[in-house]
């Protein structure tokens, strides 16, 4: 019965990726903290699943591949705004600044 | 001893992600990163799920990570340059957020237990105990999620690799110099 502990985990990696996006200003630790918490999500779902049977780990799969896309597309975006303004820092990207 | 395995890898995940929010440095973040998915990976295991602790390590650690590492090398973010860090402020913040969430976190499972716990509230649909292994031990690893794939979430399947499709033609376009 690893549930409550497993939850427990879960629920730390979770709360230090959101620590880290509020922490960092370099956009490709943010990208990286964001499948951090993605990560703890899937360790929720599999704990879950040795309760309540195989189907959360198949959400898990569909996680990692939603993940796997928004990295693509992600990463790509970062390149391109790199290409413009030469910086990957938050604070210096404030093209919808008013 | 399970438990004892269990513990070890969960204090080594939080440190490495402890770790990774906190190196200055990107190409370390990422490091450190991966030594988390690899204690997940083998978290994964021990909770009954191998090919998702599989996927795991071939999928993060092994595309996913590379992938980030990739973009770090090509902008030439690997070597140490002034702190992206917040300032006091934004560490106190973020600080503040972190453990209320954990808090929050920490009551939703008191108030559960209060109400006869996870255990009372699921028996209808809970598995007995030992169940999943069983089932594991019957239709092998990949044949437990591989029925309900391709079966019940048949449609969300085939949506996940229409997205993977649109991912794909995203990245070239917003990659590329001039179409």
């Amino acid at each position: 019965m690893l549930l409550g502990p497993a939850l427990g985990v879960s629920a730390i990696l979770f709360s230090l990726g959101v620590a880290g996006v509020l922490l960092r200003r370099n956009v490709i630790i943010i990208f990286m903290c964001i499948e951090l918490m993605l990560n703890a999500a899937n360790l929720a779902f599999v704990a879950f699943a040795q309760q309540l049977g195989p189907e959360g780990q198949v959400i898990v799969f569909f996680v990692m591949a939603v993940a796997a896309a928004e990295a693509a597309v992600g990463l790509a975006i970062i390149l391109a705004i790199f290409r413009h303004r030469q910086t990957v820092d938050l604070g210096d990207i404030n093209l919808l600044r008013g | 001893m399970l438990e004892l395995v269990f513990w070890f890898f969960s204090a080594a995940a939080i440190v490495s992600a402890f770790l990774c929010i906190t190196r200055r440095s990107a190409v370390a973040s990422a490091l450190w990163l991966v030594s988390t998915l690899f204690d997940l990976a083998a978290i994964f295991v021990l909770l009954d799920a191998q090919f998702i602790g599989v996927l795991q390590v071939l999928v993060y650690a092994g595309a996913i990570m590379v992938l980030f590492l990739f973009v770090i090398m090509l902008l030439d973010l690997g070597r140490e340059g002034r702190t992206d860090m917040k300032g006091s402020v934004g560490q106190f913040v973020a600080l503040a957020l972190g453990v209320g969430l954990v808090v929050e976190l920490w009551v939703l499972k008191r108030v559960m237990d209060a109400e006869g716990g996870f255990a009372a509230q699921t028996a209808a649909f809970q598995l007995p105990e030992g169940e999943l292994a069983r089932m594991t031990e019957a239709q092998g690893a990949i044949g437990i999620i591989a029925a309900p794939l391709f079966r019940q979430y048949l449609v969300p399947f085939e949506v996940t690799s229409v997205l993977l499709l649109v991912a794909v033609v995203g990245a070239v376009v917003l990659a590329k110099r001039r179409l």
